[in-house]
């Protein structure tokens, strides 16, 4: 449990992302199986012991500490299972009872190892849970409590993604991290066989009866006035959801978004769906009032979907008022047979031969955009205003589904974000290199009152010249401080570009933007002529 | 004006210090008074514009060091620890407080009543000053910084060991540490040379005058430079102290590559370093942790303890646990979040050019 616990803490206080790598790689290569196999799944959030729970963790701490202190401290942490590592009382000093003995230090002991610990949380019971944690926090360090109850409550909190580790994989024994995510769900922690293939000492498993994950084709933005032969492209619409595949193998079914997290349990009227063996690609939507052109494509904003997003379980309600569905962009298996190496062209065709076999409403077809002309192409992209329209896609007929973003292969063409001038509120530290600069602004635009209502906030669009300029500019005008943020002068016009804006609860303005970021400043425009929120609100849709 | 305890009707808690008022002193007190009683030199403890300071030499020294008080006025007078003074016929006493160079806890007997008032401590080894010493008492007023269970301080070792072994793991970047100027950077140093760390180490410009002041005091800090006459390449590899405050600010792009680390007791939670940006935490304190505080409240076994800044709830409910008379004391201006030194480094900072001359 050790090196685990070492690991995951130097893990929390790392923030550059090429260290963190850097650091899970090492461990991956220095610790044998399978305790490093037990250290991914718990990094990729794979472990679940459902009789281990915080409750279960306070009322085993009341045995030790008094009640009132153990809420003071909880309050003061922030975090049961940090408060409760620190608590727990140090067992007695091993070491000096060996020295007494006479024995080797080291050899009467047998460190407690991650599998031994996952061994014991998996034979847990709700009757001897208690028991059973109370008996490992006995025999490790703070460090180790707190590794301890983490792995066993979940929700490590360190800062990485479960595709970071997987590229911390890839990195450590330089494998394609294509093959490393296609994998990573035909396998069961502790993923011996992964590692086996890794270290080159088998060959490259096949899992094709298994319902995994394919990594997804992805896209390059195209740039401007650059015009694609639509001989050679097709054009499709790019629409406002999530990008999700769906796979069933056998009895079972899976749904994965587009990093590969499973997020089936959130849409269950999907995984109920298919009676035959296919893995597709898709944009998964929720149904709405009459938007993307004709009743049956009619789609949701995106707002809608997040209503649906994230939810352990869902209502009977929630799956009546926001029914979902998946807008189907491609096929890439089917009864068994890999497509993906078929040009798109063979692709689609066998993808349109089978969508009208599927439940109607919960699948349809993404429609192709009917015209030979770019020209035409670029007016009818300018004319989409509907909300769940994000842009165009265009796709080379004669290529294969491969994992990742190809040049030449498959282009995305959004539309035209939209921009506001905005006036700069709060400055806040950034993490990393930026650490030493104010690099997230928030920003506000003025009410009927003329107040400044804060808006968004952003810290991309800028480059490192016009961030040393922003930084001066709040160290010279702070007016207040709290903590790490910094209240400046509102004097500043940003010009704001985002991709749409919504109607929020949660700012007072009742407004919130989709991916704003900061496209200019400008120090020729006064304040007062910033845009006001109700300019704002006739952009919501 | 509150009268705190009806045995001490001569010792009055007011928001910005405790007040003798047999003997016109004030202990700590957070505003300019005529007589003043100083524990030690921290900006929380030790204010200017006092007429009179009492006071160890070494806090003497350090508060002429910072405030321009003036050692040999015949108004001031220095206390070597066991020694006091006697005034309204409140006999003083100065006793050592193990918190930093020249701390003190000050004992007052006043009409057969003994009362102590800590200051801050802590009962580890320091290199730099002289341990904690018990001293029986009626009436125990106690600190209470780290007043709550969760508070253990790993030993000194281990931690300097963490400095030693991350300055050594990447020899192309700098460690970076942020200690307070007065006390913790001086105790850093006087630990690092005593685990066998004898290369230079490289100083922000503010912490270098109180450092000259501890190696005047006998105190051996080894071989010291200023960042800002050294060259970026030299410092890879090495260690480097600044004020907490300037860990992340624009002074710190001078560095190498820093990983920054930060030596306080407040390190032991873990979302509190990550919250302060911290990549390497030190748990190193100069205040008591839990076990201390309770060990030497056991210790020193008074009738009644006083408990003043800090977690007061969690010492107050031990000692309810324990059958314990113990209240909480509210004085202001005490900086608990920054262990009582944020203060200092805040004014440190602001004087690095001064410092060069």
């Amino acid at each position: 449990m050790k090196p685990f616990a070492a690991l995951i803490d130097r893990l929390i206080y790392t923030r550059s992302r090429n260290r963190k790598l850097a650091l899970i790689a090492d461990y991956l290569k220095r610790i044998p199986d399978p305790d490093r196999g037990w250290a991914m799944a718990a990094l990729t959030e794979s472990l679940d012991f459902p009789p281990i729970k915080a409750t279960m963790i306070r009322r085993l701490l009341a045995t030790w500490v008094d009640e009132q202190l153990f809420r003071l401290s909880r309050q003061f942490v922030g975090d049961t299972a940090e408060t409760a590592a620190l608590l727990w009382p140090e067992g007695p000093d091993l070491s000096d009872e060996l020295g007494r003995d006479g024995q080797e230090i080291g050899e009467a002991t047998e460190e407690l190892t991650i599998s031994a610990v996952v061994e014991q949380l998996s034979g847990a019971t709700r009757a001897n849970a208690a028991e059973i944690v109370a008996h490992l926090l006995d025999q490790l360090d703070a460090d180790g409590r707190y590794a301890l109850l983490k792995l066993a409550l979940g929700g490590m909190r360190v800062g990485v993604s479960a595709r970071l580790a997987k590229q911390a994989f890839a990195q450590a024994f330089d494998v394609p991290i294509d093959d490393v995510e296609e994998f990573w769900h035909a396998i069961a922690p502790p993923y011996d066989a992964l590692f086996a293939w890794g270290e080159g000492r088998s060959e490259r498993p096949s899992f094709d009866h298994l319902p995994f994950f394919r990594p997804f084709m992805l896209a390059h933005p195209l740039e401007d006035g650059v015009a694609l032969d639509l001989n050679h492209y097709a054009a499709e619409w790019k629409w406002d959801g999530i990008r999700v595949q769906l796979v069933r193998s056998g009895s079972e079914v899976r749904l994965f978004s587009r990093g590969g997290e499973e997020i089936g349990q959130s849409f269950p009227e999907l995984l109920s769906a298919l009676d035959r063996d296919m893995v597709l690609d898709g944009e998964l939507m929720v149904r709405g009032e009459g938007q993307g052109g004709d009743a049956q494509d009619a789609a949701a904003s995106f707002n809608a979907l997040q209503q649906r997003l994230g939810r352990k379980s869902v209502t009977k309600k929630m799956l009546a008022d926001y029914p979902a569905f998946v807008r189907l962009y491609d096929v890439l298996a089917l009864d068994g047979a890999d497509l993906r190496p078929l040009p798109w062209t063979e692709r689609r065709q066998q993808l349109e031969a089978l969508a009208p076999t599927l439940l109607p409403h919960r699948f349809d077809l993404s429609r192709l955009i009917a015209t030979q002309d770019f020209a035409a192409l670029a007016q009818l992209r300018e004319g989409a205003r509907d909300a769940a329209i994000e842009g165009v896609m265009l796709k080379r007929r004669d290529a294969p589904y491969v994992a990742g973003r190809r040049a030449g292969l498959w282009y995305k063409w959004k539309r035209d974000p939209l921009t506001a001038d905005c006036v700069m509120m709060y400055a806040q530290r950034g993490n990393g290199r930026r650490a030493s600069f104010y690099s997230d602004y928030s920003f506000g635009c003025w009410n009927e009152d003329g107040e400044l209502l804060p808006v968004g906030k952003a810290y991309s669009g800028f480059t490192d010249q016009e961030l040393k300029w922003l930084d001066r500019f709040v160290r010279d005008h702070t007016v207040n401080r709290f903590g790490p943020v910094r209240e400046v002068e509102k004097t500043l016009v940003l010009e704001v570009a985002f991709d749409s804006i919504h109607h929020s609860k949660r700012h007072k303005s009742g407004l919130a933007m989709r991916f704003p970021r900061i496209v200019r400043i400008r120090r020729d425009k006064p304040a007062a002529e910033a845009d006001h929120i109700a300019t704002l609100m006739a952009l919501v849709r | 004006m509150l009268l705190v305890h009806s045995a001490s009707r001569w010792l009055e808690s007011h928001p910005h210090g405790l007040y003798v008022r047999p003997a016109d002193v004030w202990i700590d007190p957070a505003r300019p008074v005529a007589f003043a009683a100083i524990t030690h030199g921290h900006a929380d403890h030790a204010r200017s514009g006092h007429g009179a300071v009492f006071a160890t030499p070494e806090t003497l020294a350090i508060m002429a060091l910072r405030y321009g008080v003036d050692v040999d006025s015949s108004d001031n007078a220095a206390f070597a620890y066991s020694e006091g003074f006697t005034r309204g016929g409140v006999e003083f006493r100065f006793h050592p407080a193990g918190h930093v160079l020249g701390s003190a806890q000050i004992s007052m007997i006043y009409r057969g009543e003994r009362v102590v008032v800590t200051g801050d401590y802590k009962r580890r080894a320091d290199p730099t000053c002289k341990a904690f010493e018990v001293v029986p008492c009626d009436i125990f007023i106690t600190e209470a910084t780290f007043g709550l269970p969760v508070f253990r301080h790993p030993p000194t070792g281990d931690e300097i060991q963490k400095l030693i072994t991350a300055a050594a793991a990447e020899p192309e970047r700098c460690v970076l540490v942020g200690a307070y100027a007065l006390g913790k950077a001086q105790r850093v140093i006087a630990e690092l040379r005593q685990a066998g760390w004898h290369q230079p180490i490289y100083l922000h410009g503010a912490m270098e005058r109180m450092c000259a002041l501890y190696q005047d005091y006998g105190i051996e800090l080894g071989a010291l430079r200023r960042v800002a006459d050294t060259e970026k390449a030299e410092m890879a590899g090495q260690i480097i102290l600044a004020p907490p405050s300037a860990l992340h600010d624009r002074w710190s792009r001078r560095l190498p590559d820093p990983v920054t680390a930060m030596a306080s007791g407040w390190m032991r939670v873990r979302q509190r370093a990550r919250q302060r940006m911290v990549e390497l935490p030190l748990i190193l304190s100069d205040h008591a942790d839990w076990d201390e505080l309770t060990q030497t409240i056991a210790e020193v076994n008074p009738e009644e303890c006083w408990i003043t800044h800090g977690s007061e709830d969690g010492l107050i409910r031990w000692c309810e646990l324990h059958q314990r008379k113990a209240r909480a004391l509210h004085l202001i201006g005490r900086d608990v979040e920054g262990e009582g030194e944020t203060a200092i480094a805040e004014y440190e900072v602001r004087t690095p050019e001064k410092a060069k001359g």
